[in-house]
């Protein structure tokens, strides 16, 4: 009761359904390409447009090639993929940003940083990362296509309405121990669906201590822990970051805007059906070594005894062994995870003046034609190419292997990605997930390293 | 596929496993459908599991054992976690399951089976275990999902318990109705609700 996660939901109820769902109004639908054609096929079956069409915004970005994006897409069934997009936002006049706009980008990393996802507001789009967007002070959530083809036809969505759940992480966090660990480490926690059924709260002096990119990171990973969502109250951190930029309110409407936004938070009253306190001095730097994200532990630890065998036999790996020393064979900084000009930064930081590890690949792909410019802009091109890295164009890349960024079976993969599942960057690769510092670390050692000691 | 829902009787295909995610019940690579083909996710539902590197059909895999069929799916622990793709429920429908019985989904995958007319039952731990146990001693064994009384039946037990299904979604699924039909009609309302909130 009184929690801003009611606050924002309750706002947004059209009508409670008898005995069922809620009918809750969105301010904002997201669109991709590989959960949308069938939504507007099925407008077309029905005879009907969208009803709120200035409310939806369209990009491509799992399928797109991480170069030569001027060309035309090699695969044929992206291709494909990807001109449905195109042609479908023209046909039912919704804003599009095209591969080689300099708006494209990863969906959750475009919204947050154009200001199309603001606090106080609901978002949804057919992705289980859309609770990226809650870092904002926003109640985001992924759905399905059919939830997709319900919100283009009606601008609402029926659900039914999630429990509240508050995490607090108080104090500092320790060296080297970035907003990736602090998600890793509740993963291992909580497991992988510890918080399902609940939309979570997060709070405590070491979450409003992160940067919004940051911020970002830790609501993106919220999903994995089961929750429908995750959020952060806004606060000056998110003015500030919002202030200018091109959707976000202007002038009068700017004041107007933040007077309300700093209304959003829970009430000192506010009852949650769950609460959780965890310790920032706790944490280290994580690393997973199984097949899911709760499988996680800190980078110096050694692999349960008790791990799900049919994972570590995927992995190759055994209980009680170690990952520090052992070699990786590629790494990926990246995705709506950590695709964001501070993920760059904190990479750079570690490579800078080092080289790259002989033999290993690198992928580093930028989450929007923004952050790269914001890397050229920041000189981290220079270093990156100083140490061995080239950078590669804007998309959803070897997060998910949609496109041709695929790991090799059996090949390792220490990556910034957001999950370690079977065949999720390629059919039999194994994918370590970790924080931007501890890729880099490894980038320039060739194996699992502890970032604290370089 | 909108269907009407009533009284399912039939035997169950065992995938005892935690934890299944939806990239292993359809992977990514089959996610660049610009249709809802459900036959083809179906003949790629648990692609990786189902099929060996080389394409040929791997014997230990349940969906490759012919002693076992039918529309009900036996399913362990937090079924469906992961990605929202609906490509997965799908995949489930197409192949021809109608019930996922397990002892915990995922949110956005129940919602999206509960959207494709596949019934996803909840029941305990224990229940699921005996299904298990009764399924893996005779594959004949058959189960009922009775959907008018929210209940599921071992017959070979006679064991029964209820299962929760919100009045709505079973008005839904009983009489072949999604949430777009619904929400049509709700137009009036929803105008009035931003002149409210303009």
């Amino acid at each position: 009761m009184n929690t801003l996660f009611d606050k924002i939901w309750d706002a947004h109820v059209v009508q409670h359904v008898e005995d069922g769902p809620d009918q809750l109004y969105v301010d904002r639908l997201y669109c991709h390409e590989v959960t949308s054609p069938q939504a507007f096929d099925g407008l077309r079956a029905r005879g009907i447009r969208c009803f709120r069409p200035e409310k939806i915004v369209c990009m491509p970005d799992h399928n797109t090639p991480t170069h030569d994006q001027d060309m035309p897409i090699e695969d044929p069934v992206s291709r494909k993929q990807v001109e449905t997009l195109a042609a479908n936002a023209a046909e039912f006049g919704l804003t599009h940003y095209g591969m080689m706009d300099p708006r494209n980008g990863i969906i959750h990393v475009v919204g947050p940083e154009r200001g199309l996802s603001l606090p106080g507001m609901t978002i949804v789009c057919g992705d289980s990362h859309t609770s990226t967007h809650g870092a904002v002070g926003a109640v985001a959530f992924g759905i399905g296509t059919s939830e997709v083809e319900m919100v283009m036809a009606s601008q609402c969505i029926l659900q039914p309405k999630p429990q509240s759940m508050r995490i607090r992480i108080e104090g500092k966090l320790g060296p080297g121990v970035k907003a990736k660990d602090m998600a890793l480490y509740l993963m291992q926690q909580l497991t992988t669906s510890g918080a399902t059924g609940y939309f979570v709260e997060y709070a405590g002096s070491a979450v409003r201590s992160l940067s919004m990119e940051g911020r970002l990171t830790l609501c993106n990973l919220s999903i994995e822990m089961g929750a429908r969502g995750g959020f952060i109250a806004p606060d000056e951190v998110t003015f500030a970051y919002l202030k200018d930029k091109e959707f976000a309110p202007k002038g009068k409407e700017w004041e107007r805007a933040v007077a309300w936004w700093r209304t959003l938070r829970s009430g000192d009253d506010a009852v949650f059906d769950r609460e959780l306190a965890f310790d920032a001095a706790d944490i280290a730097p994580m690393i997973t070594y199984g097949t899911n994200p709760g499988m996680a532990m800190p980078i110096d630890g050694t692999i349960p005894a008790d791990a799900a065998e049919k994972s570590l036999q995927y992995m190759g790996f055994q209980a009680g062994e170690k990952l520090l020393g052992k070699p990786v064979d590629y790494v990926f900084l990246g995705a709506c995870t950590n695709g964001r000009i501070e993920d760059f930064r904190a990479f750079a930081s570690l490579v800078k003046g080092r080289r790259k590890a002989p033999g290993l690949v690198a992928w580093l792909v930028p989450g929007s034609w923004e952050v790269q410019r914001r890397i050229e802009s920041e000189g981290l091109d220079k270093i990156l190419h100083e140490a061995g890295f080239a950078i590669r164009q804007p998309g959803c890349s070897a997060c998910l292997g949609m496109n041709d960024d695929k790991v090799p079976a059996g090949k390792y993969c220490l990556s910034t990605s957001n999950r370690n599942f079977e065949g999720r960057q390629g059919p039999g690769a194994r994918t370590l997930l970790a924080s931007p510092l501890t890729v880099a670390a490894a980038a320039v050692t060739g194996v699992i390293t502890d970032p604290r000691t370089i | 596929m909108k269907q009407k829902f009533n009284i399912i009787k039939s035997t169950c295909v065992p995938l005892p496993l935690e934890n299944v995610d939806t990239d292993q019940i359809i992977p990514a690579r089959f996610l660049k459908a610009t249709t809802r083909d459900e036959r083809y996710f179906g003949e790629n539902l648990f692609r990786d599991w189902r099929y060996r590197a080389d394409g040929t059909p791997d014997p230990g895999f349940v969906l490759n054992d012919p002693r076992y069929s039918g529309e009900i799916l036996l399913a362990g622990r937090n079924f469906g976690s992961g990605s929202s793709r609906e490509h997965a429920a799908w995949a489930i429908a197409g192949y021809g399951f109608k019930v996922v019985i397990s002892s915990f989904f995922a949110d956005i995958h129940k919602n999206n089976e509960l959207n494709n007319f596949v019934l996803p039952v909840v029941v305990d731990e224990a229940f699921l275990q005996e299904l298990f146990n009764t399924v893996k001693a005779d594959p004949s064994a058959r189960v009922r999902v009775d959907v008018p009384n929210q209940t599921v039946t071992n017959l070979t037990t006679d064991h029964s318990v209820w299962f929760e299904l919100n009045a709505y979604k079973k008005y839904c699924l009983m009489n072949a109705l999604d949430d777009i039909d619904y929400l049509l009609e709700q137009r009036p309302k929803i105008e009035a609700y931003e002149r409210e909130n303009a």
